[in-house]
Formats: structure tokens, C-alpha cells, sequence
């Protein structure tokens, strides 16, 4: 018992943001029904083309059944007893001015280490802060506009920019796409907008940091990224939660757009609250994030560290339907205690010397289960289409799994897939040549887990590097000895 | 000064150290000889605190602390160093940020500042000449692709960035050429400070021509059964063992 109370104690000392924000929130019942998803729709003031397409997607949802093909053992999942709108900013009058932001909500985000005071942000990042239903605020967005950028909640653009998110909505991945595909676009609240316009080179990185905080609620976030021809962005994704012994609902949509010449990078590093030590609670991380490599010769390439959620299900997909287009898809997942990830990606060859290559680095500790699941698709017009995969699973300890699910369908003769695995574990006799150096074991599993996850560390921005790096030393803590 | 006191451990429940009594002062080098399966592995292991073996009696106290109450790394901190017999690859960590997690680890348990990157590199680099380990090495991963010559002199450079007090050289000799040898054993001697003491475990006689022990011990069945001087050594190339478990009745 009292080794028990120690586990849980090293477990829950580890996840440094499951604080929780006192501030006045307006939660909407429990329970999901057409009246609820008008309900998020009238809140938020949209066209009725819009409401339309949730209730469209939400008719749909109603006729599905929750996808079991996954390598996990998802929790029962009641959508009656999870409120889908959560609005911790309605303090603010609401007269039409410039909302006043609770100073609770600005103190929770500079605890995060996001400052959302322009003169004390990092240098060259735009944030978009969005915590439960609602973005708080977005930085430098006045900046931006001065090149013709738009970078907003999803919900201003609607308002603001309604043709041009008529017109992406949706057109990556449609509602029909799948189960937790329809259930977003039924009643997602707040996500970023981007559009960056022919030519232009955003000037800074640009980011968003989700935050669940209010209890017994899901966030469904939609993001939505436009770069037009020859465009460049570069885009970073936090995610925190609160430590809860409820597991909370994360069902979201990313649907990039790439023109042609255009170069999209997209890092995520996710670090959902992942449950105690017992694999109580966690966030449930369902999530579709899809690119369209719409024009020749784009680029699109996906980072992710995930370090958090009781279960990780997300493939972060693209369409690479431009000719000469490339995408890249690079991913560490760290699962310790009773976390559970079903993740990698889907590369679909359309267009013709289409290239696309795949780094997965799964690390798998306590009694954990790690996946990675990936499809390459060579269409049958993708000429010279050339893919190349390579997935390592690093084991600690000798209760957890590792599994790998690579599915290949190619349908041109002059394409070439090349895929490689490889599966290792930390021995003790590593262990012990560092002890004896005098290095600690958990440094020495930073060092050994750093040193297999740089190919992928290497990819994401420098900031968030460093981040990432002590994240992945955190989230093993206590993993070996 | 390190001092072993009727030492017994055992592995897997076997006993393999039946009462070692060894006292090494500083500036003092003893040469370990002995049959294989005698002891002379775990004798190292059980000093430097591989996790793998039990100490069932006995003590081992270095400059006066209590090594057995120490982890592996406090010991190593102290001052302690193991030069493997068969060094362990580590893929994916570069030699350098191996060193540099492993020299200030050292240099915060001295209670003195980390290096800065300039400084350290400028370190290895002082460091690598003395036993002509090539660059490229350093920039690999540790001993990953190592030929077993390059993992002795790395094992050498390693002790020469780490600047231990105690040293125990496990078969250092073990799989080098001759030239490698001497490259390796005059680098153990350019490295050592007037107080650094050391047990070398070696089966030949050649590794002591260069390191000139102050003591030689023959380890036997978990036991020192006899200690004399560096003729000893000698003595036993020409003749082997037999005639000292002879002599003491085994």
C-alpha cells in the first residue's frame, strides 16, 4: 500500500498543469440532442448554412457506432452525460465592446506559460488562447492583418470571413469521414482560423494553446488552415487539462488546405492530462487532423509529441493530390502507467512524383500500450510515387506492449514503398554504465529516450523543442527502477 | 583509500566473494590476478555497486564514507571509476552528451558549476589527444560501431574526463594489440595524479609492464590467497596457478 501511495504521488507530482481555474463559467446542460447543437449554433451567432451542416452531421452521427478497430480499450463513453459547451469568458459584458478578459483566465494561461500580453510573449509567436468552448484571445492579430493574414478564433471567422470558411469547411475531412468526424462537426466550439494570402510568408509562428478546464465537459475544437499559393506557415498546438478522476471527452478536427508552391508545417505537442498512476481519468483524445496537398508542388509536414490522454487516437493524414507534392509525417508517443495510443498516419499518393516519408519513434513504459497505425495509398494515376516509412518502438520495462499495424495499398507499378521497424528496449546494463558515469537513472533515460526521439525532436521549432524534451523526461518519471 | 573488509556477496543467490580483506592507499596501484570464475568480475562489480549483486557481509569504506550505503552514481560521484571489460553500446546518445551529462553530474556532486558547451568541448578535445581517440568517435553514439580496441581507449578517455581518484581497470588489455596497448596503458599513466590509486584485473603480465603495480593479489575461489610483490606476476605467466593453490592447500 504505501509503495502504491508513493507510485501514485511520482505519477501525479509529474503532470504540472492539472491545476484548476476558479472563474465564472457558463456550462450548458448535460446531454446531446438537435436542440443542443442549435443551442451552440444561436450562442455563437451563425448562418443558418452552418447550423444546416451540424444538423446534417449530427443526423449522421445519430445513424453511426463508435469505431472498435483501434488497438485500445476505449471507457464507455456516455454522450448524454458530457455538456458540449462550455463559456468561461461570459462574465464579460456582453455590449458589443471589446470583451474585458477575466484576469483569472489571464493568470491561468501565464501559469501555462503562455503570457497573452503582446509585450511579454515569446518573440515571434502569435498564440490563440482557447479554453473549454471558447478562444479568450489571440495575439498580434492586428499585426498579421497588415500582410493579409487572418488568424482568429473559428467562430470570429464565421462571422468575419464567412465565404472563405464556406468554402474550406469541411472539404478535408467532411463529416461522413468517421464516427468522432461527425460528432465535431456537429457541436465544436472554438478553434483557429488561418488564412495566409498568395505569397506571403507569415512572419512569426503561429499558435494555439487548448486548455479543458471546466468539469464534466468535452471540447470539440475545429481548426482550419488556409495557405494559398506559394504561402509559408508554420503552426504549434498545446494542449493541458486538469487532473480529474473522470475521463474527459476530446474529439477534434485540424483540416489544412496547402496551394500550390505552398509550405505548411503543423507541430502539436500534446500533453492532455493522461490519468493517475492506476489509469484513473485522462482525457480521451479523439482526433481527426487531415491535410490536402491541393496544389503541385506543396508541402505539408506534421509533427507530434504525444505525451498525454488516457487514450490517443489520431492520424494525422495527407492528400497529396498536387503533382511533385511532399509530405511528412513525423511522431514521438510516450505512453507510461495505463495510457493507451492508437496513432500514426494516412500518406494518399494522387498526384504524379508525389513523395512522402513517415518517422514514428513509439516509447512504451509502465503497462502502457503503444500503436502505431499507418496506411500508404498510391493511387493508381500516382506515378513515380515514392513513400518511405520508418517506425521504432522503444520498450522500458516489461509489462507494457509495443504493435505495429502498417498498411500498404499501392496501385501503380512505378511506385516505390520502402518500410522499416525496429523494436528496442533500455537493458539494465545501460543503466548500469551510466550509473557507474554518474549519471542518475532517470537522467539516464532522458538521455537514452532523447536521444532516440531527435530525428523527430530535430523537426519541431526551437522553443518548442526544448519543451518537448523536458516533457518527455517528465512524462517517464519513475518509468525504470 | 579504499578498504574491503571481510567482503562477501553473491549473485543469484550463489556466493561468489567468501570474505575479501583489501586495503589500497592512495597513490597505491594492487594488480588483480586469478583463475577464471574466481571473483575477480564481481570483485569490481560489488565496489562500483552493480545492482545485480548482494553483499551479504563484510564492508567497504572509501576515504573513510560507507561505499555499500551508496548508489552506483553517489559512488561514481566520490570518485570511483570502472573501466569495463566489455563496454555497453548505448544507440542514439552521442559520446558527447553522454560525457557532458557525465562530467557535471561529477562536477555538481564537487559541488562546482556546470560547464558551458564551449568550455566542455574544449575539454574533449585536451582529453581525446591523450589517448588518441579519433574525433569522428566522439560524435558517434557511445561505443556503437566501437571496434573492442576503440571501446578500451574509450573506456581510458572517459576515466581521463572524469578525472576519478579510484580507478579499477577490469581486463582493460583484454582484445588490444600491442601498440593499442601501450597507446592506452601510457595514457592510464599520463592521466593519474600523485593520490589516484587503482586495482587492475589481468591475466597477463605485459598491461603491468607499463602500470608497474605496487602489490599483486591472487584471487582464488572468492578469496585472496596471496599477496606479494610485482615478481608475482610475473612468476605466474611462467608457471600459472596450480602451484599456489598448491601451496595453500586447495
Amino acid at each position: 500500500m504505501a509503495e502504491n501511495a508513493f507510485l501514485k504521488e511520482v505519477a501525479e507530482k509529474k503532470y504540472a498543469y492539472g491545476f484548476e481555474t476558479q472563474v465564472e463559467t457558463e456550462i450548458l446542460d448535460k446531454g446531446l440532442s438537435e436542440d443542443v447543437v442549435r443551442m451552440i449554433s444561436g450562442k455563437k451567432g451563425e448562418p443558418e448554412w452552418l447550423l444546416n451542416f451540424r444538423l446534417e452531421a449530427y443526423r449522421y452521427w445519430q445513424t453511426q457506432e463508435q469505431p472498435s478497430w483501434g488497438h485500445l480499450t476505449l471507457p464507455d463513453i456516455d454522450y448524454q452525460a458530457i455538456s458540449y459547451y462550455a463559456d468561461p469568458t461570459k462574465k464579460a459584458a456582453d455590449d458589443g465592446k471589446p470583451k474585458e478578459i477575466d484576469p483569472e483566465l489571464m493568470k491561468a494561461f501565464d501559469k501555462l506559460g503562455i503570457p497573452l500580453e503582446e509585450r511579454m510573449a515569446l518573440s515571434g509567436t502569435a498564440v490563440d488562447a482557447v479554453m473549454d468552448s471558447v478562444s479568450v484571445k489571440t495575439t498580434f492579430r492586428d499585426k498579421l492583418a497588415e500582410q493579409g493574414i487572418i488568424f482568429c478564433s473559428i467562430s470570429e471567422a464565421v462571422k468575419q470571413h464567412p465565404d472563405l470558411v464556406r468554402e474550406y469547411l469541411g472539404s478535408v475531412v467532411p463529416y461522413r469521414d468517421n464516427y468522432f468526424a461527425a460528432l465535431n462537426s456537429a457541436v465544436f466550439s472554438d478553434g483557429s482560423f488561418v488564412y495566409i494570402p498568395k505569397g506571403v510568408r507569415c512572419p512569426m509562428e503561429l499558435s494555439t494553446y487548448f486548455r479543458i478546464n471546466a468539469r464534466g465537459t468535452g471540447q470539440f475544437e475545429r481548426t482550419l488552415i488556409v495557405c494559398d499559393d506559394d504561402a509559408y506557415v508554420s503552426y504549434l498546438e498545446g494542449c493541458t487539462a486538469p487532473m480529474r478522476d473522470e475521463n474527459q471527452l476530446h474529439a477534434a478536427i485540424v483540416e489544412i488546405v496547402v496551394g500550390t508552391r505552398a509550405e505548411v508545417k503543423y507541430s502539436t505537442v500534446q500533453n492532455w492530462y493522461p490519468g493517475d498512476a492506476e489509469g484513473k481519468g485522462g482525457v480521451l483524445n479523439l482526433v481527426t487532423k487531415r491535410g490536402l496537398l491541393k496544389g503541385d508542388d506543396s508541402r505539408l509536414s506534421w509533427t507530434q509529441v504525444e505525451t498525454g490522454s488516457a487514450v490517443t487516437w489520431k492520424y494525422p493524414s495527407c492528400v497529396l493530390q498536387g503533382n511533385r507534392s511532399q509530405a511528412e509525417f513525423y511522431s514521438v508517443a510516450v505512453t507510461n502507467n495505463f495510457q493507451q495510443a492508437d496513432t500514426g498516419t494516412k500518406m494518399i499518393h494522387l498526384g504524379r512524383d508525389t513523395r512522402s516519408t513517415i518517422i514514428s519513434k513509439g516509447i512504451s513504459a509502465g503497462r502502457s500500450q503503444n500503436s502505431y497505425r499507418g496506411l500508404v495509398k498510391v493511387g493508381k494515376n500516382a506515378d513515380r510515387a515514392r513513400n518511405y516509412s520508418s517506425c521504432d518502438s522503444l520498450l522500458l520495462g516489461s509489462k507494457c506492449g509495443a504493435h505495429t499495424f502498417p498498411y500498404m495499398d499501392v496501385q501503380n507499378d512505378s511506385a516505390v514503398v520502402e518500410h522499416e521497424a525496429t523494436t528496442s528496449k533500455i537493458s539494465e546494463d545501460q543503466l548500469f554504465y551510466c550509473n557507474q558515469r554518474g549519471i542518475s537513472t532517470e537522467d539516464a533515460v532522458g538521455l537514452i529516450v532523447n536521444g532516440y526521439a531527435k530525428d523527430v525532436l530535430n523537426k519541431l521549432p526551437m522553443e518548442f523543442a526544448v519543451e518537448a524534451q523536458k516533457l518527455l523526461n517528465v512524462s517517464l518519471e519513475g518509468a525504470v527502477g | 583509500m579504499l578498504e574491503i573488509n571481510n567482503l562477501h556477496a553473491s549473485i543469484g543467490g550463489k556466493e561468489i566473494l567468501k570474505g575479501i580483506n583489501l586495503t589500497i592507499a592512495d597513490g597505491e596501484i594492487h594488480a588483480v590476478m586469478g583463475t577464471n570464475g574466481a571473483g575477480k568480475s564481481t570483485l569490481s562489480n560489488v565496489i562500483v555497486g552493480h545492482p545485480a549483486y548482494e553483499v551479504t557481509e563484510g564492508s567497504i569504506t572509501f576515504n573513510g564514507q560507507d561505499l555499500l550505503a551508496m548508489s552506483t552514481e553517489q559512488r561514481a560521484n566520490a570518485g570511483i571509476f570502472l573501466s569495463f571489460q566489455a563496454p555497453t553500446e548505448i544507440p542514439g546518445v552521442s559520446m558527447t552528451n553522454f560525457m557532458r551529462a557525465a562530467v557535471n553530474a561529477r562536477r555538481a556532486a564537487l559541488g562546482a558549476e556546470a560547464l558551458s558547451a564551449g568550455e566542455f568541448l574544449k575539454l574533449m578535445r585536451e582529453k581525446r589527444k591523450i589517448v588518441e581517440l579519433d574525433a569522428k568517435l566522439t560524435s558517434r553514439s557511445v561505443n556503437e560501431g566501437f571496434s573492442g580496441g576503440e571501446k578500451k581507449r574509450n573506456e581510458i578517455f572517459q576515466m581521463a574526463m572524469l578525472e576519478p581518484t579510484f580507478c579499477i581497470l577490469d581486463e582493460t588489455d583484454s582484445g588490444l594489440d600491442v601498440d593499442a596497448l601501450r597507446i592506452v596503458a601510457e595514457g592510464f599513466n599520463k592521466l593519474r595524479k600523485p593520490e589516484t590509486s587503482a586495482i587492475v584485473i589481468t591475466h597477463y603480465q605485459r598491461l603491468l609492464d607499463y602500470l608497474h603495480p605496487n602489490v599483486v593479489h591472487v584471487l582464488i575461489d572468492g578469496r585472496i590467497v596471496k599477496t606479494a610483490g610485482p615478481e608475482l606476476a610475473a612468476e605466474i605467466e611462467q608457471k600459472g596457478f596450480d602451484w599456489i593453490k598448491e601451496e595453500v592447500g586447495l
